[in-house]
């Protein structure tokens, strides 16, 4: 099954950032982005599949499905401190995703 | 709280509960039959299942691929009932990877299958410390990874739920799949402990 | 640098002030009130009247101090029945005088 939703997927191994964005700065918000992500560089691992926006679904508003991923993070790198080697591995909407 | 002045945070829960339980009664949106249904139905669960799954993929190289590829269709494989829950994430630790599973941002956690989290799980200082002292909080309970042996600390934020497929211990050769569903506990399943090693 | 950035209160993924806290491991079995609460969150769930979404967001709505002062589960109750009213499933009216009947 191809199409345009399919050809826009991450592929694993991409590697992204997590956009540096404060939507709970600007009112009412519902984030499932944890702060220590934000303007974060990653890495794709795998897609876990397409699920409503719960953005949108924390206001009972209309929800888009977006794409969802695993996306891998250097731990010590986030924290300045830590084990080289150790990694975060979050699920992370791909509307909260750029190319790095 | 805009409107006749009912200020929720001066009412104490269990008040709140019994009114708004009352209410919903009344008004015929839920019953007192349907919420105990359900406490039963949640009380069911237990990590005694997660464990029963733990020691399939032990000894099964199938169910192993099988709980690995589809979480939730591996529950149900043995019994345990998943419709309506969120898709489970099984995560393969192997000799040089160790998963550790936290929700920093509320408290998720694969209920389906283990039922209720843990006091421990849901508070403050673990959902701290687990993306940033992972090895400190592992010591709590005297969990020590050997040598070269990574660490991933697996953050629920979304729509899975996500509980560790921890490595067989070495000394349970020849043991059956009930002797090593009986030594795995639910702090191996969220990757505190090692099954095999006492806790603290 | 995003650590210095504001991070909301149930943001707690690597919050300073939690670094030095124990973690107290004794079991906490829980209550009739835990319990009619979860269920009570789960079957509003069943039947499409508040999302998991929804009780998520009425809870982090919850002031600062708070969140961290009430258990787990009065929080879950407060944004139940935040959530209830906003959507008008209840009214305050109505509870308001449900609450007189109950003790």
């Amino acid at each position: 099954m191809s199409g345009p939703k399919e050809a826009r997927r991450l592929p694993p191994g991409s590697l992204v950032r997590v956009r540096d964005d404060w939507p709970e700065l600007r009112g009412k918000a519902h984030v499932r982005t944890p702060h220590y992500l934000r303007g974060r560089r990653g890495r794709v691992v795998r897609y876990l599949g397409d699920f409503k926006n719960p953005e949108e679904l924390a206001f009972a508003r209309p929800a888009a499905l977006l794409p969802l991923y695993h996306v891998s993070f250097e731990q010590p790198a986030i924290w300045h401190e830590g084990d080289a080697g150790d990694e975060l591995l979050v699920e992370v909407y791909g509307s909260w995703l750029e190319p790095a | 709280m805009a409107g006749t002045g009912l200020k929720l945070e001066q009412i104490p829960g269990e008040r709140l509960l019994g009114a708004v339980a009352a209410l919903l009664a009344e008004k015929g949106i839920t019953s007192p039959a349907e919420i105990a249904q359900q406490i039963a139905a949640t009380d069911a669960a237990a990590p005694a299942q997660g464990a029963r799954m733990i020691a399939k993929a032990w000894t099964d190289a199938d169910y192993r691929a099988a709980l690995l590829a589809d979480g939730t269709r591996a529950a149900e494989m043995l019994g345990i009932p998943m419709r309506g829950a969120p898709p489970l994430g099984v995560l393969e630790d192997t000799e040089d990877l160790h998963h550790l599973v936290v929700c920093t941002l509320c408290s998720c956690y694969p209920r389906a299958v283990l039922g209720y989290p843990p006091f421990w799980y849901k508070s403050a200082a673990y959902r701290a410390r687990a993306v940033r002292d992972p090895r400190g909080l592992l010591a709590e309970w005297g969990t020590m990874l050997a040598p070269g042996i990574r660490l991933r600390v697996v953050d629920s934020t979304a729509d899975y739920r996500w509980m560790v497929l921890p490595l067989r211990p070495a000394a349970s050769e020849g043991w059956s799949e009930q002797q090593l569903a009986s030594l795995v506990r639910e702090t191996d399943m969220i990757g505190v402990t090692l099954p095999g090693h006492s806790a603290a | 640098m995003n650590l210095d950035a504001p991070r909301a209160h149930h943001d707690l993924g690597g919050a300073g002030k939690y670094l030095c806290q124990g973690i107290d491991r004794t079991a906490h079995a829980l209550t009739d009130f835990d319990k009619e609460v979860d269920g009570l969150r789960q079957v509003l769930g069943a039947k499409g009247l508040m999302t998991v979404d929804e009780l998520r967001r009425g809870i982090e709505a919850i002031p600062e101090a708070d969140y961290h002062r009430l258990s787990y589960y009065q929080r879950w109750i407060r944004s139940i029945a935040s959530i209830l009213l906003e959507k008008g499933v209840i009214t305050e009216a109505e509870l308001a005088a449900a609450l007189e009947r109950t003790p």
